[in-house]
């Protein structure tokens, strides 16, 4: 098999064996015909391009959030942006609130609010405190700590995880800290 | 054989303990060899491997996880070995590309167990707990774990990823050491994508973000000393989505299979925009 692959040679082969049938080279020939168990065709480049079109129109796109690995990494992009959000949602709502109260009749100026608050139960006034208190403070953090990337610092995964780690204390200790004022 | 003779020849001592190990094996097994001197069995060691399943021949049919078992101890280490030992003696319609198995191709890059890695690479847990193979995420599946990359390579393709200058000089292109060693960490990207599809960032803008693996590289040409064309390629990357859809989520680096770090090399070009 291996002398089949000199050049020139095969072509030599081939005559060889037409001359002479009989002649000891016949094994050689009778590899030719290799079946393939597969078949395929040669279309034109036009209609090889309306066959992938095709077939790109059918292929479904491979899971994605549903199958990685969620990381510490992640949770805490998701929680910066839900708090980003929340905090924006909340700070229009409440001043376009105060703007409209008077137009529309409803009391809700600073003496209203005041008042409401002061016949809030204990539990109440701590809560609504700390749902505002660590939206602000988690934003405020990782945005220093966005700051600190936007710098080329601590750019690596373990510094990104220890300063994930310090974001999720201070905040912490913050929220507390802003709850008891 | 001629392995062992080789390593005779190079050290002496390790062959004489690849010989004792020779020697001693029917001992040390679990199993004893049996008397017709035929060698000693392993007993089986059983894993299941879910593996995600696309015919395109059936486009209708949803894609589904298969299960396959798997016996580790007639199997080489890694994942890739399992998915050929799978293919060649279970299912041969099993699809995957592979190719230089030792992490330098590229090409069986996948999700194995919640994160992008090569099959290659990637040891077979010897736990009980099933092995979950997804092709990498959020890309169109031309069949079963192979991905259609044709947008991902044109990413590639649009940061002009060559050297260009326009006045060269005669000889060489002389580069210091240090302006060298700008590129360390760059170079050695070998395109397998496993960064690009692990941030969810790019999971939702394709379209648009060039992707962790694609921004390297154009830091890789930006920082080269011998590049002149910095400004233009800066310049390209000046708008809302093809850069700055990055919000460092630190995927890209945790999961690079080479070791690379995609999310600081995007934090350069940041900053490079920002105080140019």
């Amino acid at each position: 098999m291996l002398a089949l692959r000199t050049p020139g040679l095969r072509l030599a082969l081939r005559r060889a064996g037409a001359a002479n049938t009989s002649s000891r080279l016949r094994p050689f020939q009778s590899l030719a015909p290799l079946q393939r168990s597969v078949q395929t065709q040669s279309v034109a480049p036009a209609a090889s391009e309306a066959i992938l079109n095709a077939q790109r129109l059918r292929r479904p796109s491979s899971p994605h959030f549903t199958i990685y690995q969620l990381q510490v990494q992640m949770y805490m992009s998701i929680v910066n942006r839900a708090t980003g959000g929340a905090l924006s949602a909340a700070l229009y709502a409440f001043s376009l609130a105060y703007l409209a109260a008077p137009v529309v009749g409803v009391p809700f100026d600073t003496a209203h609010i005041v008042e409401f608050v002061q016949t809030l139960p204990e539990w109440a006034k701590y809560g609504a405190k700390g749902a505002l208190a660590f939206p602000f403070a988690y934003h405020s953090i990782s945005g220093l700590r966005h700051l600190t990337w936007d710098l080329t610092k601590m750019m690596t995964v373990k510094a990104a995880l220890r300063s994930g780690y310090v974001v999720l204390g201070l905040s912490a200790v913050s929220t507390v800290g802003l709850m008891l004022m | 054989m001629s392995a062992i003779l080789a390593r005779a020849r190079l050290a002496p001592f390790k062959a004489a303990t690849v010989a004792r190990a020779i020697s001693s094996s029917s001992t040390r097994a679990a199993n004893p060899a049996p008397p017709d001197g035929t060698p000693p069995q392993k007993e089986p060691l059983m894993k299941q491997f879910k593996i995600y399943r696309w015919n395109p021949d059936e486009p209708t049919e949803k894609p589904k996880l298969q299960t396959y078992e798997v016996d580790l101890n007639s199997c080489g280490p890694m994942m890739l070995d399992a998915l050929i030992k799978i293919k060649n003696e279970m299912d041969p319609t099993l699809t995957f590309r592979r190719s230089c198995r030792e992490g330098i191709c590229g090409s069986c890059a996948m999700n194995i167990n919640g994160t992008n890695t090569l099959a290659c690479l990637c040891r077979i847990e010897k736990t009980p707990k099933p092995a979950k193979i997804y092709p990498l995420p959020h890309m169109y599946i031309i069949k079963d774990l192979v991905p259609d990359m044709t947008q991902f390579y044109k990413q590639y393709k649009s940061i002009e990823p060559y050297l260009k200058n326009d006045n060269p000089p005669e000889k060489e292109h002389i580069q210091s050491i240090e302006d060298r060693k700008k590129l360390d960490g760059m170079y050695e990207c070998i395109l397998c994508a496993c960064c690009s599809t692990s941030c969810p960032s790019y999971w939702w803008n394709q379209d648009e973000y060039l992707g962790p693996a694609t921004l390297m590289q154009a830091y890789r040409w930006m920082a080269d000393s011998r590049d002149s064309y910095g400004a233009e390629r800066k310049e390209k990357l000046q708008n809302t989505f093809s850069l700055y859809r990055c919000h460092t989520i630190f995927n890209c680096s945790r999961t690079c299979p080479k070791g690379l770090n995609p999310a600081a090399a995007i934090a350069k070009i940041k900053l490079e925009l920002a105080t140019e």
